[in-house]
C-alpha cells in the first residue's frame, strides 16, 4: 500500500489539526457561559442531593443531632442578648430588642456562613474535583443551600420569637420569602466569589473571621444603627446604607416587625431597590467570576 | 500494509485512517502541593520569608508529566506503565480533564471518564446514601439512579454479611470502602475510560468480579487506559502500551515488546 507523503494527503498534520480533523475537544476546556449555566441546571440533582446529605452528616456526631440546628441559633442570639441588652442596656434605644436582635442576627448569620464557607468550597473538596467531572459552581451553591436550609429553620424559631414578644401578623409577612430569594442569590454569587478566591489565596480562611466580625459592627445587627451614624462622618453613614447585609436585615425587620417601622434605615421602596441592585450585582458578577476560573480548580 | 510504528514524541503525525479518539499534545502537568508543616515554621523564619521574599517552604510545585505526546485511537486499549511517581496517574487526571495542562494541550472525543477507587465520598452517611450520591455526581438523572442502586449495592457485596448498606461508610473496612467506590464509579457507561489501579480492589473473589467489569466496560468504551502495577494484568487486557519514567514518555508500541523492555530493565 501506499506509503509515501505525496500519496497521502492528510500525513504531515500536527496533532492539533489531526484532533480538529476529527472533531476532537480540548479535555476540560472551559464551556461558554450559557453551556455551563445549562450543565450546572442538569446538576440540580446532584446539588439538592448533596447539601441535604451534608446537612444531615454535619450534626451526627452530636448526642442531640438535628436540634441543633434550632439550638444554636438560639443560644447565639442569647449570648448577643445577654451583652448588648443586658449588660450594654442597648434595649433602651430600641422598641422590642429581643426580635430586633434576633432578625439581625440570623440573617446575618445566613451571609457569614455562606461566605466563610464558601471560603473553601474548592479547597475543601478537592478530592471530588479531581476524581469527578462536573461544573464545580455546584460546590458554591451548594455551600448556600446548606445554609439555606438552616437558616429556614431559624426562621421558624424566629416566627415563634417575634410572636412571643407581642409583634402582630401583618401582610408584610409575606414579603419574608422575597427578601429570602433576593439574599439567597446576593449569598450564592458572594460564595462563588470566596470559593475561587479561597482556591488562590488560602490564606484568606485565617483572615475571615475578622473581615467577618468587622462586617457584623458594621451590619446594625446588635445596637441601632443610628448609634453609628451619630458616630461616623457623613460620607461613612452614606455608604453604610449600601452595605448589602444591612439592607437585608432591615428589609427582615420591615417585613416582620411591627414596630421597626419608624426606625427603618432608609425607605422601604430605597431598601428593596438596594436589595435587587446587590441580589443582581452579586448572582450575576459571582457567577462570571467563578466560570472564568473553571479550568484552574484541580490544580489545588 | 498501514504503518505499524506509532510515532514517538513531538513531529508531524500520519493519519493512517483510524478513528483518533484521545491526541495527547506535548503536555506539561505541573501541580502544587502543601507540604503541611515541616521545618523552620516558627513565626520569626516566617517572618524573615516574607521580607526577604522567598517563596513559601510548604508550597511545591511537583512538574508531574513533562511534554507527552501520543495518539490513541478507537477500540485501542493501552496500559500505562512506569515506577511509583512516574507521572502515570497525573497523565490520566490530565486526560480526563480533571488537572489542566501547564502547556500542550489534550484532545478528547467526548467526555473521558476516570474510574478511581477514591472517588470522595461522605463518611458519615451510609452506603446506600454514597450510592445516590456518587451516581448523580456522574450526572445521572435520579429516576436512572433509583434503578441502579440495588444492582450497585449487589454488586459491592457489602451486604453479604448483614445489612452495611445502612450503616455510615465511616464504619466500613478499607476494603468494603474501596469495593464500593468501584461499584459506583463502574456503573455508568463511558466513551474513554481511564483505570487507575481499580482491579487491585478487594479479596480474590471482588477481584475476578471487577475484572469481568472491566471487560465488559472495555467492550463498550471507544478507547481504553489502563494503569496499573501487574505487568500481567497490561498483558492480558492491552495490545498498547506506553511506558512513562519521571514524566517522560521512555517506550510507546506493542504491548509484548514494551513489556520484555520494562521487566528487563529491573
Amino acid at each position: 500500500m501506499a506509503n509515501t507523503a505525496v500519496a497521502d494527503p492528510e500525513s504531515g498534520l500536527t496533532r492539533a489539526q489531526l484532533a480538529q480533523r476529527y472533531g476532537l475537544r480540548v479535555a476540560g476546556e472551559r464551556p461558554s457561559l450559557g453551556e455551563y449555566a445549562r450543565r450546572l441546571w442538569a446538576y440540580r440533582h446532584f446539588m439538592t442531593a448533596y447539601s441535604r446529605a451534608k446537612v444531615a452528616s454535619s450534626l451526627s456526631n452530636t448526642q442531640l443531632g438535628q436540634l441543633w440546628q434550632v439550638l444554636t441559633p438560639l443560644t447565639n442570639a442569647a449570648v448577643y442578648f445577654l451583652i448588648f441588652g443586658v449588660i450594654l442596656a442597648q434595649h433602651r434605644n430600641v422598641d422590642n430588642f429581643i426580635a430586633y436582635l434576633c432578625t439581625g442576627v440570623f440573617i446575618f448569620m445566613f451571609t457569614q456562613t455562606a461566605a466563610s464557607n464558601g471560603t473553601s468550597a474548592i479547597t475543601g473538596n478537592l478530592g471530588l474535583i479531581r476524581a469527578l467531572q462536573f461544573p464545580r459552581a455546584a460546590l458554591p451553591i451548594t455551600v448556600t443551600l446548606v445554609q439555606l436550609q438552616q437558616l429556614l429553620m431559624s426562621m421558624v424559631v424566629l416566627a415563634a420569637i417575634v410572636l412571643f414578644t407581642g409583634e402582630p401578623i401583618t401582610f408584610r409577612w409575606l414579603l419574608l420569602p422575597l427578601m429570602l430569594l433576593l439574599q439567597t442569590i446576593f449569598n450564592v454569587g458572594l460564595s462563588m466569589v470566596m470559593a475561587r478566591l479561597g482556591s488562590k489565596v488560602t490564606d484568606l480562611k485565617q483572615i475571615m473571621p475578622f473581615v467577618m466580625r468587622t462586617w457584623l459592627y458594621a451590619s446594625g445587627v446588635l445596637y441601632p444603627v443610628a448609634l453609628l451614624r451619630e458616630h461616623l462622618p457623613g460620607w461613612a453613614a452614606s455608604i453604610l446604607e449600601w452595605n448589602p447585609p444591612l439592607v437585608f436585615i432591615e428589609l427582615a425587620r420591615y417585613a416582620l416587625l411591627d414596630s421597626h417601622q419608624a426606625n427603618l434605615v432608609s425607605s422601604p421602596m430605597r431598601l428593596w431597590a438596594l436589595g435587587l441592585f446587590w441580589a443582581v450585582v452579586m448572582g450575576v458578577g459571582g457567577f462570571v467570576y467563578f466560570w472564568r476560573g473553571e479550568k484552574e480548580y484541580g490544580r489545588g | 500494509m498501514a504503518e505499524q510504528t506509532l510515532p514517538l514524541n513531538a513531529g508531524p503525525v500520519t493519519d493512517s485512517g483510524r478513528v483518533p479518539t484521545v491526541v495527547v499534545d506535548d503536555v506539561h502537568v505541573i501541580y502544587r502541593i502543601h507540604k503541611g508543616a515541616t521545618g523552620g515554621t516558627s513565626p520569626v523564619t516566617a517572618l524573615k520569608r516574607i521580607v526577604s521574599r522567598s517563596k513559601a517552604p510548604n508550597i511545591r510545585e511537583v512538574h508531574a508529566v513533562k511534554g507527552v505526546s501520543f495518539t490513541a485511537y478507537e477500540g485501542e486499549a493501552i496500559g500505562l506503565i512506569g515506577s511509583n511517581g512516574s507521572g502515570k496517574s497525573t497523565l490520566l487526571r490530565a486526560i480526563a480533564g480533571l488537572l489542566p495542562p501547564a502547556r500542550g494541550a489534550v484532545y478528547t472525543q467526548g467526555q473521558p471518564s476516570l474510574l478511581g477507587v477514591n472517588a470522595a465520598l461522605l463518611n458519615d452517611l451510609s452506603g446506600e446514601r454514597n450510592v445516590v450520591l456518587g451516581c448523580l455526581a456522574m450526572g445521572m438523572h435520579p429516576d436512572e439512579v433509583k434503578r441502579i442502586a440495588p444492582e450497585i449495592i449487589e454488586f459491592s457485596g457489602i451486604n453479604e454479611r448483614g445489612d452495611f448498606a445502612s450503616l455510615p461508610m465511616r464504619t466500613y473496612s478499607s476494603g468494603m470502602g474501596a469495593r464500593l467506590r468501584f461499584a459506583i464509579s463502574s456503573a455508568k457507561k463511558h466513551d474513554v475510560l481511564l483505570i487507575d489501579e481499580a482491579l487491585a480492589t478487594g479479596d480474590r473473589k471482588f477481584r475476578a468480579r471487577s475484572e469481568q467489569r472491566v471487560r465488559e466496560l472495555r467492550d463498550s468504551a471507544g478507547t481504553v487506559f489502563l494503569v496499573s502495577h501487574s505487568i500481567g494484568s497490561i498483558r492480558d487486557t492491552c495490545e498498547r502500551t506506553i511506558w512513562l519514567e519521571s514524566g517522560v514518555l521512555k517506550m510507546d508500541g506493542p504491548t509484548k515488546e514494551v513489556c520484555d523492555a520494562y521487566e528487563n530493565q529491573k
